[in-house]
């Protein structure tokens, strides 16, 4: 896989938003979404993005897409730089990179057919007739194991489970070759949850789909996600292989990230877990250094005083640490 | 009849908790239903449970599982003109559903206490932490201002809280999620509830903090003598910090016991399914998850008999009536597959595959 | 909270600037008609139009005429009106202003204290005969035109009832200032406060009971009521303090305009000497002088009760202080 080229690459990606104004308290505030991030996704593989609130894994998703502008660093798209391209010629590139959202509740409007719905794209960028618009619909449909009587019913009429689904329909309708999923099952029932991941694992197997896979749920990830990335505060931390990166992780913020993801065992026992003391810190005031170093367990004066980069550990993982974990169980008893 | 049949479920008798003596909370037949244009429409069907000293019961559920009524109906915080409560809530004695408004109100808050999932919108916006604990503490016991300000910093500092003085001075709307949980918290247990009920208090925190709050409400056993019913949809929450679950599923009681058991030998096909269809984060990765098909039906839309039946995969002809809780040992279950013992769920799939009838 | 209450003020003057400008341009520049002409009045005389002219610095540039006109308002105050006679303008409107002022601020102390009262009585009593008798009074209150009111009133009270106890000691149409004598000032604008609140009670009943109702839905109503506390202490202290943001801002703005000279129908139909009357009457006779102080005059205060709503906002609603 690492030979090829990557289908998607961002290389030193920085994006900044800029909060507030002159004229209220507080003044201008930079909240600094992402820093020099790197990341390259190869075709047909699917890569986690995990972290929590503040660490810019959804902002991430969206810059890949182009749906944010770039304050510094390139994104490459298919070996094309697709960066400072205006949005008159992305449109056609649209239709190969697609997004599913996260709330199924709110990501459809509620005004219109589930058929216009999933049709919009169709409309939009092909030149098809409508019988043909038709039977694409009917396909779809059939993919997301839908029934195509659906097609004229609303979106109110449905659950989360399906509304997510006709989400996915409408993501896969001018077949893209990359999907940025933004946390899509976050909102559904458990039980529900399983459905969809097995529906977005098998339309990768038949549709030969790229994923970008966004969730805060590690055993999610675990299951669709082959490689995956950790991100703390605009930065990732540590990315590689799933099941390393889970089970023997390198950075000790992943570390207490899996040892506070509570599991349904039967012996299981809150006291066993290591707890990650503090807050995240605000993203308009990163502290210096390390931006974990004012919660990490095994801080250093180094990690103080000089930021850690991304740098490659052994094959096909990297971690930004200075003082990386060795391989050992990440504090579980 | 064998040994291990179920008495019907009104009169489930609590088990026993590890560490746990007396019976606090005795729960039966709760029903809870709203007159609407449409009919009646029925939240819950007779619920019965328990909660022991110093235990912590988990009610686990997804949406329309009823789970998060019961509580309010614990509480009596069901407002609404048209909800129509029956059933009997024991509480060190009385009939919770019985007392008149001033008594409830009495143990609101003093005796049982609530905590709710968002603590940004269940805090009052406009006044500040500090005021918002005071104003339930002097509701409650007789305290000056300056007393009540002293013990609602003292409560902060507690719940982990680091420079409570101040953050008592401060707005809801100014502190991170996690502070506000735990500031949620402290309110709620500022006047040494022995029940607190926390409904899915960590479901909007981030993963660290969830953790953090898990600790500590784990914590209020040891150090304030509480037991605890949490109420979440989340089984690894429940396998953190549960004594005992019960499992819920459109309105009805589908298994109950103590962890360990219900999470190692589950009694019920849905509990089974749910635990299945978890991604496991050790072990070998399923090529595809086992997942319940469906969905979970709206209060209007219950079939009749057991409610899990449609989407159940060991459905058979009895399943047209509606089971009664039968018990194993510790574990209760509401289904015709527990009425002999323990189910053996390898066996009845193998029975099914085979396409013989059960 | 006092650098963002001396930006507001800081605001205020400029926006007050702003509105001088436009105003004095609507009035001297609009193309097509003689501003001389305006202010001297229909039968002038050529040597008063030439007077005019020549004391507005009529054929100087705009900005020279807008100083003028600001200087004859403000600092001088000697802008006299034409077809009053000579009156001069400024010394009219300070007069009138204490009359204006006593009707609006009894009529606001009503309106709040039944608007309060009709707005928590509904939603307490939400869904049942009193919520809806009440809202529908409230309707009725907001429906009838004040001028109507305030001529049946004087229908009532002045001659058909007037004789009976209820309505005798109702003197008759006119102002007397307090100063001169309080008992008279207090009799001769109790029917004028309540003709004036009936509109304002019905609206902010209506709003503030949907307002509570609303609040009533939200999640910290059901914490309070966890929490153990009365169900009078929840709507007072938290339903009522919470839907109280939306009826101070309300209230505010309300309260500028009608002291501006919004209650111009009332004044006329009760024969109160205030700024509205004056407005009115200057309308009638096209006197621009007077015209052009009232709109000033109004337009000042419901600029300042703008900023003093937005103060009084992020005072009530700490959330907004905290907003960027």
């Amino acid at each position: 896989m690492s030979g090829q080229q990557p289908m998607l690459q961002a290389d030193g990606v920085t994006k900044t938003f800029q909060v507030g104004s002159r004229f209220r308290p507080g003044g201008i505030q930079h909240v600094q979404a992402l820093t020099n991030v790197s990341l390259e996704v190869y075709a047909g593989e699917t890569v986690g993005l995990v972290g929590e609130s503040g660490c810019g894994k959804s902002t991430l998703g969206r810059t890949l897409l182009r749906l944010y502008d770039v304050n510094d660093g390139r994104i490459l798209f298919k070996g094309r730089d697709i960066t400072r391209l205006a949005q008159r010629a992305l449109r056609p590139l649209r239709a190969d990179m697609q997004m599913v959202f996260q709330d199924p509740y709110s990501s459809l409007n509620p005004r219109r057919r589930v058929g216009d719905l999933i049709a919009d794209p169709l409309r939009v960028h092909g030149r098809r007739s409508e019988k043909e618009v038709q039977g694409r619909l009917h396909e779809l449909m059939e993919l997301v194991n839908l029934s195509p009587e659906f097609l004229t019913r609303f979106p109110h009429e449905f659950s989360g489970g399906q509304r997510q689904r006709i989400g996915i329909a409408r993501a896969i309708a001018l077949a893209p070759s990359l999907i940025v999923a933004d946390e899509p099952v976050s909102a559904l029932d458990v039980s529900v949850q399983a459905q969809i991941v097995n529906l977005f694992m098998d339309l990768q197997q038949k549709l030969g789909l790229t994923y970008v896979f966004i969730a805060h749920d590690l055993s999610v990830v675990r299951q669709i996600a082959s490689r995956t990335a950790v991100m703390y505060l605009g930065s990732i931390v540590e990315l590689g292989e799933t099941d390393r990166v889970l089970h023997r992780p390198a950075h000790p913020y992943t570390a207490a990230l899996i040892s506070a993801v509570p599991e349904p065992d039967p012996q299981g026992n809150i006291r066993t877990r290591t707890i990650l003391r503090g807050e995240p810190p605000s993203p308009t005031n990163p502290p210096p250094g390390c931006r974990f170093h004012t919660r990490c367990p095994i801080a250093q004066d180094r990690c103080r005083v000089e930021v850690p980069q991304l740098r490659p550990l052994e094959d096909q993982h990297s971690v930004a640490c200075h003082f990386p974990l060795e391989e050992e169980a990440p504090g579980r008893a | 009849m064998p040994a291990d049949m179920a008495v019907p479920s009104s009169g489930a008798a609590a088990t026993p908790s590890p560490g746990t003596g007396d019976t606090l909370l005795d729960v039966r037949d709760l029903c809870v239903s709203f007159r609407s244009e449409r009919g009646i429409i029925r939240i819950l069907e007779n619920a019965s449970f328990t909660v022991g000293q110093r235990e912590i019961l988990s009610i686990v559920g997804e949406s329309g599982s009823g789970k998060s009524m019961t509580s309010l109906a614990v509480m009596r915080l069901i407002t609404d003109p048209n909800a129509i409560i029956t059933g009997t809530i024991t509480y060190k004695g009385r009939d919770l559903l019985k007392l008149d408004p001033r008594e409830m109100r009495d143990l609101r808050g003093r005796e049982i206490a609530m905590i709710f999932q968002d603590p940004m919108t269940a805090m009052t916006p406009v006044y500040t932490i500090g005021w918002q604990i005071e104003e339930q503490l002097r509701a409650h016991q007789k305290l000056s201002s300056k007393a009540a300000r002293a013990r609602s910093v003292e409560l902060l500092g507690e719940m982990g809280i680091p420079a409570p003085a101040r953050v008592a001075t401060r707005y809801p709307h100014q502190l991170s999620g996690g502070m506000r949980q735990r500031a949620m918290i402290a309110m709620a247990l500022s006047c040494n509830p022995s029940l607190l009920i926390a409904d899915e208090p960590t479901t909007a925190l981030d993963v660290t903090v969830q953790a953090q709050i898990l600790e500590l409400i784990q914590r209020l056993r040891q150090d304030f003598g509480s037991s605890v019913i949490l109420i979440t949809h989340d089984m690894g929450v429940v396998g953190t910090i549960s004594d005992r679950v019960m499992v819920m599923y459109a309105g009805i009681i589908a298994e109950r016991g103590p962890k360990p058991l219900v999470l190692a030998q589950p009694s019920h096909p849905y509990t089974l399914g749910l635990l299945n269809s978890i991604p496991p984060m050790h072990g070998e990765r399923p090529v595809r998850l086992p997942s319940i098909p469906g969905s979970p039906p709206s209060p209007m839309g219950r079939p009749a008999g057991c409610p899990f039946q449609p989407r159940c995969d060991f459905r058979y002809e009895r399943c047209g009536t509606r089971p009664p809780l039968f018990r194993n040992g510790a574990q209760e279950a509401s289904c015709y597959l527990a009425e002999r013992g323990l189910p053996d769920w390898p066996h009845e799939r193998a029975i099914r595959a085979k396409g013989t009838a059960a | 909270m006092l650098l963002p209450t001396l930006r507001r003020l800081a605001e205020m003057i400029f926006v007050m600037l702003g509105i001088s400008i436009v105003v004095f341009l609507i009035f001297f520049a609009t193309p097509g008609s003689d501003p001389a002409a305006r202010i001297a009045g229909r039968n002038a005389s050529p040597e008063t139009l030439a007077q005019v002219r020549h004391s507005f610095g009529l054929d100087q540039p705009l900005p020279v005429q807008y100083f003028k006109v600001m200087e004859k308002l403000f600092v001088s105050r000697d802008l006299t009106s034409f077809v009053n006679r000579g009156q001069k303008v400024i010394p009219a409107v300070i007069e009138a202003t204490p009359v204006t002022l006593s009707l609006v601020l009894g009529a606001a102390v009503i309106w709040v204290i039944f608007g309060i009262w009709v707005g928590v009585t509904a939603a307490a009593t939400r869904g049942t005969v009193i919520d809806r008798a009440l809202m529908f009074c409230g309707l009725v209150g907001v429906s009838m035109p004040v001028f109507w009111v305030g001529s049946v009133a004087n229908l009532i009270t002045q001659s058909r009832f007037h004789h009976t106890w209820l309505f005798h000691w109702v003197p008759g149409l006119g102002y007397t200032p307090i100063t001169q004598n309080p008992w008279l000032w207090f009799k001769s604008l109790v029917i004028p406060w309540i003709t004036l609140a009936i509109l304002y009670i019905g609206l902010y009943g209506r709003v503030l009971r949907a307002n509570l109702v609303e609040a009533y839905q939200e999640d910290f109503i059901r914490t309070a009521r966890a929490k153990g506390l009365s169900e009078t202490r929840i709507m007072f202290r938290h339903a009522l303090r919470t839907s109280l943001i939306t009826f101070v801002s309300m209230f505010g703005l309300d309260f500028g305009a009608l002291v501006g000279g919004g209650a111009l129908l009332t004044e006329v139909v009760f024969d109160l000497p205030g700024v509205g009357r004056l407005t009115y009457q200057a309308l009638q006779s096209l006197d621009l002088p007077f015209i052009m102080a009232t709109v000033m005059y109004s337009s000042f205060f419901v600029v300042v009760a703008n900023a003093i709503v937005d103060i009084a906002y992020a005072w009530l609603d700490p959330r907004v202080r905290d907003a960027r």
